[in-house]
């Protein structure tokens, strides 16, 4: 939030000179016949990456040497935005003149950074990042098809951001280590979630198979489930735990222990307010359906009750229904 | 030469508008709900002002016609009092819109949703029209509300209002329209129809920005949004907007006096513009000219990203819009596109061009060179039409979005 926030300016004037200068004229626009690469005594390779309906689509030309595996010649041309060409420029020019091995070592990253005016300025938006994405995508895609080999097989872990190029291991070990909950702390710790968006949560611009929600619900699981697991010693976690993650702590044993039995009866339960009163956690609850007014729901249903969340969570939980 | 069509988003504050308007920040500025001559001096302006906007859209003077600070924020009015007055008290639980409302219609009926409310959105047919029927085929006796807007901002679509209305009022059902595109280009007579809400804005007709207005019929007064020192009746509080007043009021005046002008030469202008852009090859529009706005085209250019195009006409001085892809913070293909159906690989590639009374021939003429060009120059980048060898199958129709 803040000033810049509020009045977002127009996403061209963060492009960089050299987005604007290569848009305007880009430098290895064009194509590459069968015929040219014969006469060069070069190996085709047209890779094709993105599609018109998703809003941007390159092609990208090769003339390698087939015994050098050098590229001699890179050109591409692309269905896109101003920034779409830039990069896909920038990426057949990164191309030449070097192996399909190094070829291959090129991220959107390189790309981006190649076309900013002085190194600390970002070339374009964050949201403009993902058109870096798609240049690095094709590359591994002409590589692919060089060598016979399939596409995933040059990526060495699971990328979650393609954007800032954060893999699914760094991003377990951040949230765990600094104990994140929110994706504004993801993108602040790490920049993934920061750029186009998409791997936040569904319905971005892209369909991902992990998205940083799933993420932080994961390790949301696994916090709960130790503090489910914590009995005796392990009560102190439950103390420390923040209301919310103690309601959720409380319902999981309920739901795992208690709730099918008194459904069974034809009645329901539900919890009011978690509060410390000294030594002890007050749980206040509510019985629903037969429980309520049930003979027993203030004597052996309540001591069933509050044995098993004694056991599970804390011993100085007290159950007090209303 | 700098070029605006783009007056479907804004227009051009017209100068005889702007010199009635500006008596109003120097000499007269007082509160008009004060008790003194400061005060008073306003009296005047506001009154010619709100006569000037009753006689534009032929309200009755028993119905009310509010003044808001944008259509937005008279759009966020009537589906939030209708949520609070028939949905939350339980009196009934549906309200229903069109796919392709404006975004303040659409981000509210989805808050409403989040809020309990049924919300049926409709669709519109290939044509990019709504077909009447839709509503009476989604309207139930829960119905608090039928909101559609009587033309698009998009496409220029315009949508059955007077048959919807019938529906509504065979059914006893509100209905409201969201009519921001339709003043200053369409006849706006709310006695010539069944409608009881109606929005519109001020900067769409060359108005200045800042000043909406919200009509309600008698009877079918909504509940305020905005509480505070009953200014408005107590529909809508917050000290008095004189100088917008007065500035819609001009405009208004001056848009109906425009209408047969914009109905007859905008609208031929238009057309003949239009047919000039389709003889590019593969170049599509959706709906029917008789059927939309007089001064709206949608085009698709195939194989041209709406963002590319939008860049080679601003070099050259051009303003136009397009609702797709990159041009958007959102990076979606444009809505409407995608609510038509229109083959997939057109949505990210449609340029919306709107007229506006200051645009001329001359304009044209040369927005039609730069566009000419433009294609050439873009089609030679684009991966739509690159060369392939013989034997290579295309990736650029399958992509994991």
């Amino acid at each position: 939030m803040g000033i810049d926030s509020l009045i977002g300016g127009t996403i061209w004037d963060e492009y960089s000179n050299k987005v604007t200068d290569l848009m305007n004229n880009p430098q290895n626009m064009g194509e590459i016949t069968q015929e040219q690469a014969d006469e060069m005594g070069a190996k085709l390779i047209v890779a094709d990456f993105g599609a018109e309906s998703c809003g941007d689509a390159v092609r990208l030309y090769w003339a390698v040497h087939p015994k050098s595996d050098v590229i001699m010649l890179s050109k591409f041309k692309s269905f896109g935005c101003g920034t779409a060409i830039a990069s896909s420029d920038t990426m057949a020019e990164l191309c030449k003149g070097k192996t399909v091995d190094e070829a291959v070592k090129i991220t959107n990253i390189d790309v981006e950074m190649a076309m900013r005016d002085n190194p600390d300025t970002p070339a374009v938006p964050p949201q403009k990042m993902h058109c870096s994405v798609m240049a690095y995508d094709v590359i591994k895609k002409a590589a692919a098809q060089y060598k016979g080999v399939d596409m995933e097989s040059f990526e060495e872990e699971i990328i979650v951001c393609e954007c800032a190029r954060v893999s699914l291991s760094t991003l377990q070990e951040v949230i765990r280590l600094n104990d994140l909950t929110t994706v504004e702390e993801i993108a602040d710790y790490t920049k993934a979630g920061a750029f186009c968006k998409s791997c936040i949560r569904p319905g971005g611009h892209e369909a991902k198979d992990i998205y940083l929600v799933d993420l932080l619900e994961e390790y949301e699981k696994e916090k709960m489930a130790k503090a489910a697991d914590a009995s005796g010693e392990g009560g102190a976690e439950f103390a420390q735990m923040t209301i919310v993650q103690r309601i959720k702590a409380v319902d999981k044993v309920i739901d795992d222990n208690i709730r099918q039995m008194l459904i069974m009866d034809g009645g329901d339960m539900e919890i009011l307010d978690i509060k410390e009163n000294g030594e002890n956690i007050d749980i206040y609850i509510r019985y629903l359906g037969a429980c309520n007014g049930c003979a027993s729901s203030s004597t052996g249903t309540l001591f069933a009750i509050e044995n098993i969340l004694k056991e599970k969570l804390d011993q100085n939980i007290r159950v007090l229904p209303i | 030469m700098n070029v605006y069509l783009d007056n479907n988003a804004t227009t051009i504050v017209d100068p005889q508008v702007f010199t009635e308007m500006e008596p109003y920040f120097v000499q007269k500025y007082g509160n008009p709900n004060s008790l003194h001559s400061f005060a008073s001096d306003t009296h005047p302006g506001i009154k010619a002002g709100m006569e000037k906007i009753y006689a534009g859209i032929h309200s009755p003077r028993e119905d009310s016609v509010v003044i808001t600070s944008c259509a937005t924020e008279s759009n966020n009015w009537v589906l939030k009092s209708i949520y609070f007055e028939y949905i939350l008290t339980g009196r009934k639980n549906h309200i229903m819109i069109s796919e392709v409302e404006h975004p303040s219609i659409i981000a509210t009926a989805k808050f409403l949703e989040s809020m309990g409310c049924r919300v049926t959105y409709l669709p519109i047919n290939h044509e990019g029209l709504i077909e009447a029927q839709t509503v009476k085929d989604n309207i139930t006796d829960k119905t608090a509300l039928v909101s559609i807007m009587w033309a698009n901002n998009e496409t220029g679509a315009i949508f059955p209002v007077e048959e919807i209305g019938d529906i509504c009022e065979e059914h006893k059902v509100l209905f409201h329209t969201d009519a921001v595109q339709a003043i200053g280009k369409l006849p706006v007579d709310v006695q010539s129809f069944n409608v009881d809400y109606l929005t519109f804005s001020a900067h769409k007709f060359h108005g200045p920005k800042g000043v909406g207005a919200l009509y309600m019929k008698k009877g079918k007064e909504l509940m305020p949004l905005l509480h505070g020192g009953s200014q408005m009746n107590g529909y809508r509080s917050g000290t008095l907007n004189v100088a917008g007043i007065v500035g819609m009021g001009k405009a208004m005046e001056q848009a109906v006096d425009a209408l047969d002008f914009e109905m007859t030469e905008i609208r031929e202008m238009r057309d003949d513009f239009e047919d000039e852009l389709l003889k590019i090859e593969d170049t599509f529009v959706v709906t029917p000219r008789n059927k939309r706005t007089p001064n709206t085209i949608l085009i698709s250019f195939r194989g041209i990203e709406g963002e590319s195009m939008l860049w080679d006409l601003n070099r050259a001085g051009i303003g136009a819009s397009t609702g797709s892809a990159c041009a958007s913070e959102d990076l979606e293909a444009n809505s409407v596109m995608e609510a038509i159906g229109a083959a997939e690989d057109l949505a990210h590639t449609a340029i919306r061009f709107s007229l506006s009374r200051y645009t001329t021939q001359e304009e044209l003429d040369y927005t039609l060179k730069v566009v000419q060009a433009a294609v050439i120059r873009l089609r030679g980048i684009s991966s739509s039409y690159a060369y392939a060898p013989e034997g290579h199958e295309s990736g650029l129709d399958s992509h994991h979005h």
